[in-house]
């Protein structure tokens, strides 16, 4: 097989005083989807936010690319070609949703995307463009923070409980797009509290258990009982 | 009623003054949420490099912005990245406390460097030109000053509002976390927005020479003039600030007309009376 886009080797990471993660291990190959789920409180956030950089690690612990990433600013890894949809979107609220998607290409990597794609994906946000995002519905906010990922071209990117706190009907069109979007050669990591969302989008998942791996599997390979011994930390 | 109509005119042309004084500082506080002590200062400090430029190379102080603009800019952009970056964080007391330090530093700086004797930077013909409109008599420079200021604020709010810089700008006062995901380097950032706010003030600097008499203790006057403007304007919101300004400027001069003793003072009540009744000032942006 080929060398990994990321590998997590012995990752340790701390969320202010409190260790969140000890010794995880993970691997994330070139095209994959690959999903992590977990209760709240696994560790599945300060998993994110170490490998975007947002929580400092000792270098080799996050590799990305084959470069050590781990000890690198979050506006460092960006440029290195990763983006993450962020928990609860966080669009920015003074700027347009134009303007939103706009930010998202700061980093210039070319590629596939271009505002022009995202509005042929999304045509409500064409319509919406001038308005703030707080006038948004939540599923409309929720594209434009995967717009405004999808705008720097990432090589890998990062989906953090994109259907938190939208309506079943907009999740089932949020993850409509989700093929589409991984198709483009993009490789994707997916957070998610709805494990059965998750385990149909992707081809192999990781369970967090109090900041620990405790399951990994091929999804096609996984069952029922497995997933709910690691999540619960229980044996059927 | 001319002379109220003039005092009025005459405040209205300070008030640009006093908008460039508040640009700089609003700039700084909305992009990073610091509170600068030491700006009125940095505003005397600007004069004072416009005083060594024109005086070593015989130039008028509006060729010494050519000068004292980068200079000031750069000094920012070190400043913000060598020292007020390290005092950000969720407490809003260290950025405080190193500013006021600073204040006190620059002025003893200069003191040694300038003595306390007051100085002034020579316009030339320009301080004592006016023109006659309708009975009043404008002064050129106040008039120039005001114009200078219009066009400062509208630059800025062209850069903030119109530029991929100003989008930066914005979206790190939005979210530093997630302007960070998105490729912004904060530190960086901090350091343009602090270069910006510098620049500014050198202009500031060098009409405040040209307008009156300096020594290195008069920062802090200039500062309490910045800060009631960027209040009555409502923070955040540039043109707001222009028109906090204008009206401290005319608070002022009707003041000043009553009985010159008045003149700060009612400033300062002007202030008052806005921060008691609209405590947002007048046309806040930002509602916190």
């Amino acid at each position: 097989m080929s060398d990994p886009l990321l590998s997590l080797t012995g990752l340790n990471a701390h969320y202010g005083d409190f260790q969140a993660l000890y010794g995880v291990d993970m691997e994330v190959h070139k095209g994959e989807v690959v999903a992590i789920i977990g209760a709240n409180g696994a560790g599945k956030t300060t998993l994110m936010q170490s490998i975007t950089g947002l929580v400092s690690n000792q270098p080799d612990q996050v590799r990305f690319r084959g470069q050590s990433i781990g000890g690198l600013r979050a506006d460092q890894v960006a440029h290195l070609g990763l983006a993450m949809v962020p928990e609860g979107r966080q669009l920015f609220p003074s700027l347009s949703v134009h303007e939103n998607l706009l930010v998202g290409a700061t980093v210039g990597r070319p590629g596939p995307w271009t505002l022009a794609k995202i509005y042929d994906m999304f045509p409500i946000l064409e319509e919406r463009k001038a308005q703030q995002p707080s006038t948004l519905s939540g599923g409309q906010q929720q594209m434009v923070a995967i717009g405004r990922a999808l705008m720097a071209n990432p090589d890998l990117i990062l989906f953090d409980e994109i259907s938190l706190g939208l309506a079943p009907v907009i999740i089932g069109e949020i993850y409509k797009a989700l093929p589409g979007i991984i198709s483009e050669g993009m490789t994707a990591i997916l957070v998610e509290q709805d494990i059965s969302r998750a385990l149909e989008v992707s081809s192999r998942v990781y369970c967090l258990q109090k900041g620990r791996v405790s399951l990994q599997r091929r999804t096609g390979d996984v069952t029922r009982d497995e997933i709910t011994a690691a999540y619960f930390g229980v044996t059927a | 009623m001319i002379e109220w109509t003039n005092a009025v005119v005459q405040g209205v042309l300070l008030g640009g003054l006093y908008a460039l004084f508040a640009a700089g500082l609003s700039l700084i506080f909305g992009v990073m949420r610091l509170v600068n002590i030491a700006h009125g200062d940095l505003i005397v400090l600007a004069a004072y490099f416009g005083l060594t430029t024109t005086v070593m190379l015989g130039i008028h102080p509006f060729v010494a912005l050519l000068i004292v603009m980068p200079l000031m800019a750069g000094f920012g952009y070190v400043l913000q990245r060598g020292l007020l970056n390290r005092t950000l964080g969720d407490d809003i007391l260290p950025p405080l406390l190193v500013t006021f330090g600073l204040s006190v530093i620059i002025q003893n700086v200069l003191l040694e460097a300038y003595t306390a004797d007051p100085q002034k930077l020579s316009g030339g013909a320009i301080e004592t030109a006016s023109v006659q409109l309708g009975g009043l008599a404008l002064g050129v420079l106040p008039l120039l000053t005001f114009g200078i200021a219009v066009a400062v604020i509208a630059f800025l709010q062209w850069l903030f509002y119109a530029t991929s810089l100003g989008r930066g700008f914005r979206a790190v006062s939005d979210n530093q976390q997630i302007a960070q995901l998105m490729g912004f380097n904060k530190a960086h950032i901090f350091g343009l927005a602090m270069a910006l706010a510098l620049a500014v003030t050198a202009i500031a600097g060098i009409l405040l020479g040209m307008r009156t008499s300096f020594d290195p203790s008069v920062g802090g006057g200039r500062l309490i003039f910045g800060f009631e403007a960027v209040i009555i304007g409502g923070l955040g919101n540039l043109w707001g600030t222009l028109a906090g300004g204008v009206i401290l400027g005319v608070a002022q001069t009707i003041g000043a007309k009553i009985d010159p003793g008045w003149q700060l003072l009612a400033g300062h009540v002007a202030f008052l009376v806005v921060l008691a009744f609209r405590s947002n000032g007048l046309f806040p942006r930002i509602n916190h």
